[in-house]
């Protein structure tokens, strides 16, 4: 152990003896480690997005239903208690922000057209914080109180009925009889959304005004709850099962909506698996790199064994020299992929392919997102590859036979 | 055989080694490259074929906005005439007549917004896989029977099955109340759940009768035996229509512009990860080279005063790059092949990734094909930037003195 530092200073020496191959593979390594690096934070942040945006209009990350109301979202199926109820259970039990809600299919008619929306009766006090829409850029206002009287619907779909602020909509569901339940509303406000989708959607009204228009009391068919990180859900929803009893159905973000939930895993495989190709595609290099660097002084090996030299320091020797090789390269690389991506954090307009990020469920503005943790993996599988990578070259010239490396031309 | 051919061939195994491992990194390369651009450009296939067979054709013509904004009385005017009229011209095409309203559909228990098509029960099935999806009971017949085929999750919803009623309610062309009540006679299921949740089809004749669209509808649908077929039947159809008629011919990318767009995204960050791939193997290449010019240094000191001008030198080296290039080339474009043959044989799918596919109308597993051009494609640029790499060694010799060169080493 104690010879560590004369190996490193010999195996550095040796790196820049031969400086231009040097170069050239730290180049290459640098270059594989920033697109790593760069691609990671690329994609990552716009699997980041799309899962923040799909759970800002859920919205939580936690939510509870009647069993039978996903797979058939009638009011029939809601939730049997009251919200006075709802607000002794929830209110100081520790969640991070929770609001119940009326939602259903519906249909929406101007003079001119209908369309099919999802029907929104919320508390727009309680969902202020971690709503999709940002109440204080609606054209006209957002809903002002449960009991709010007024309409607000996105801004492509008040082009589609062409109708505007002021005018009136009539909204029309069913009621748990299976009636039709109709009534109209004023538009007080038009809201826009991440994703044009999204604007086409959703429909809000004041929480009372649906339960009224939808005689289901004061009852709702949706109770959502917010933590903290939406990669770790867990304490939410044990808090939200321990509270709720069997009857109800309580459901985490990624088991209501599976594709996001897929996205997220894939996501993780495809860090693991890009870096893992880049890195093989770079070890050709390296141990083409090391073996010549063997080769070029098999005689100078020689002579060291034959004064004494242990072949262990030898095969030491050889492997520090690969790694000194790739600690600078991955300094390099990590240098630059921070250098590139920090300026980009802003966000990279792709509008141009909007319709087609829409598509993925992805809005069209990228902002890359560089994890300590993804930078981490890049490093550490490098190193731990590389070792591997070095060992054969180094082992061969460590077994060499003094006499004969020495003789050798 | 030529004399610089081999020499080149020779001067290539003086360090067998280095040189597999050089042609090792454009192996693994090429195997990749073929691989996922096989994937890639199969998948690609399957998304435009799948996503267009469900409605949209590969083209349509309608009356200029209507794909924007899809208003009622943005109607085409005798509109099964025309398709007919198309239709005699242009045999090679299929081609079908449609209108499109939003609705609502009631059963006894539920109702809900669904999108209605009125089709031709003749023509539909040459342009769209929906009436070969009927899962239940059987597609339209006649043209004009009060008769209505819905998709399997929006019956469940509704709660109908074959043989029950559903009352249609509406707003006609003019603005005004329509209503019918219509027979489930089928039901199709398609796998897309936004498809089979939100979609029924109606014959047309029922559907101008109940929205008032005196003769009227919204689209003529026009498939083509191929999509390139597709591109050369467009101007034609394009100069076939009624002069007078204010219509317009989309292509499939104009009416699906997600479509094209997803592929466009996707294809970029596709590019950027092959570019660094390549990137990586050339500075293998250069790296190699390089070394193998600079030990010959002596070597080439004297045969250059022997008379040989740096240029041949040169060009023995390239030619010893292309060598090496072309064995990578081969060897990686069959082995790419090989590799790919096998999922060709047994499919690929990646577990969890079915919703992604569904999202993109793409099957779960999938079957990547080798065709000339993806075995070809990807190993010819990674050649050319070997070449390309090897430039710089080669350039180098020009400033190689002789008398010097010859005292190296």
């Amino acid at each position: 152990m104690s010879k560590l530092p004369v190996l490193t200073r010999l195996a550095w020496r040796y790196l820049w003896r031969n400086h231009r191959r040097t170069i050239i593979m730290l180049s290459a390594v640098s270059i594989g480690v920033w697109a790593m690096i760069f691609m990671t934070a690329l994609t990552r942040g716009m699997v980041d997005q799309m899962i923040k945006d799909g759970i800002s209009v859920m919205p939580g990350h936690v939510q509870v239903h009647n069993p039978l109301f996903l797979d058939d979202p009638s009011v029939s199926n809601r939730i049997a208690i009251g919200d006075e109820q709802l607000g002794r259970l929830f209110d100081g039990a520790g969640f991070s922000g929770w609001a119940s809600r009326v939602k259903v299919p519906a249909v929406i008619t101007s003079e001119r057209e209908s369309r099919g929306v999802t029907l929104l009766g919320i508390d727009p006090v309680a969902e202020r914080e971690f709503s999709f829409v940002s109440y204080d850029d609606v054209e006209g206002r957002f809903l002002e109180d449960v009991n709010d009287n007024g309409v607000v619907i996105g801004r492509k779909l008040a082009d589609t009925l062409e109708t505007r602020v002021g005018k009136r909509i009539v909204l029309m569901s069913q009621d748990p009889d299976n009636e039709i339940a109709d009534r109209g509303f004023r538009v007080i406000g038009l809201f826009e959304a991440s994703m044009p989708a999204f604007e086409e959607a959703y429909v809000f009204i004041g929480k009372k005004a649906a339960q009224k228009m939808l005689r289901i009391g004061d009852t709702t068919t949706e109770i959502v709850f917010v933590g903290d990180d939406y990669r770790n859900v867990e304490p939410t929803y044990e808090l939200a099962t321990a509270i709720v009893d069997d009857s109800l159905e309580v459901s985490r973000w990624y088991e209501i909506d599976t594709y996001l939930g897929t996205m997220l895993k894939v996501m993780d495989g495809f860090v693991l698996i890009w870096v893992v190709v880049i890195f093989l595609a770079l070890s050709f290099g390296l141990v083409n790199t090391l073996v010549m660097a063997v080769f070029e002084r098999i005689r100078e090996i020689g002579l060291m064994l034959a004064l004494g030299m242990k072949p262990a320091s030898i095969l030491g020797q050889i492997i520090i020299e690969s790694m000194l090789l790739l600690l600078v390269g991955l300094l390099i690389g990590d240098v630059l992929a921070w250098a590139t991506i920090q300026p980009l954090s802003g966000g990279i307009d792709i509008s141009v392919v909007a319709e087609g990020m829409e598509m993925m469920g992805a809005s069209s503005i990228l902002y890359p997102k560089l994890y300590l943790s993804d930078m981490i993996l890049a490093n550490v599988v490098v190193l731990i590859l590389g070792f591997l990578a070095s060992l054969s070259p180094a082992w061969r010239a460590s077994r060499y036979e003094p006499v004969e490396a020495i003789t050798k031309v | 055989m030529n004399i610089v051919l081999r020499l080149a061939w020779r001067n290539l195994w003086r360090q067998p080694r280095r040189t597999w491992l050089t042609i090792g990194a454009m192996v693994f390369s090429n195997t990749l490259l073929v691989f996922l651009i096989s994937i890639q450009f199969g998948m690609y296939g399957l998304m435009i074929d799948n996503t267009l067979q469900v409605f949209t054709g590969h083209m349509q013509v309608q009356v200029p906005g209507y794909k924007d904004d899809q208003k009622m009385r943005q109607t085409v005017s005798d509109v099964v005439p025309l398709a007919s009229t198309l239709r005699r011209e242009f045999p090679g095409g299929s081609i079908a007549a449609r209108a499109w309203a939003f609705g609502l559909a009631s059963s006894e228990e539920r109702s809900y917004g669904v999108g209605v098509f009125g089709v031709e029960p003749e023509f539909e099935p040459t342009v769209s896989s929906i009436p070969g999806l009927v899962k239940e009971g059987r597609y339209l017949r006649d043209a004009d029977a009060m008769e209505i085929v819905i998709g399997a999750i929006l019956a469940r919803n509704l709660r109908v099955a074959i043989g029950d009623e559903l009352t249609l309610l509406g707003s006609g062309r003019d603005g005004s109340f329509a209503a019918a009540v219509v027979n489930v006679v089928g039901i199709f299921e398609s796998g897309v759940a936004d498809v089979d949740r939100n979609f029924a089809q109606l014959p047309l004749a029922t559907f101008q009768d109940m929205f008032y669209m005196e003769g009227a509808g919204h689209q003529v649908v026009i498939t083509a035996a191929t999509l390139d077929d597709a591109e050369v039947l467009r101007p034609e159809i394009a100069a076939a229509l009624p002069s007078d008629a204010n219509l317009v011919v989309h292509d499939w990318d104009v009416l699906q512009p997600g479509l094209k767009q997803a592929i466009q995204a996707d294809m970029s960050s596709a590019f950027f990860m092959y570019g660094i791939l390549v990137i990586l193997v050339a500075f293998s290449v250069l790296n190699t080279q390089l070394m193998s010019v600079l030990e010959r240094t002596h070597e080439f000191g004297i045969v250059m005063s022997l008379g040989l001008k740096p240029g041949r030198l040169g060009r023995l080296v390239m030619l010893e790059t292309a060598l090496m290039g072309m064995l990578g080339l081969i060897l990686g474009a069959i082995a790419g092949a090989i590799f790919t043959s096998w999922f060709t044989a047994n499919g690929l799918s990646i577990p969890g990734m079915e919703e992604m596919a569904a999202n993109f109308n793409l099957p779960a597993r999938i079957f990547p094909e080798v065709t000339p051009w993806t075995m070809v494609a990807g190993p010819l640029v990674v050649f050319l930037f070997t070449l390309l790499a090897a430039a710089y060694p080669a350039l180098r010799l020009h400033r190689l003195h002789p008398v010097e060169a010859m005292r190296a080493n």
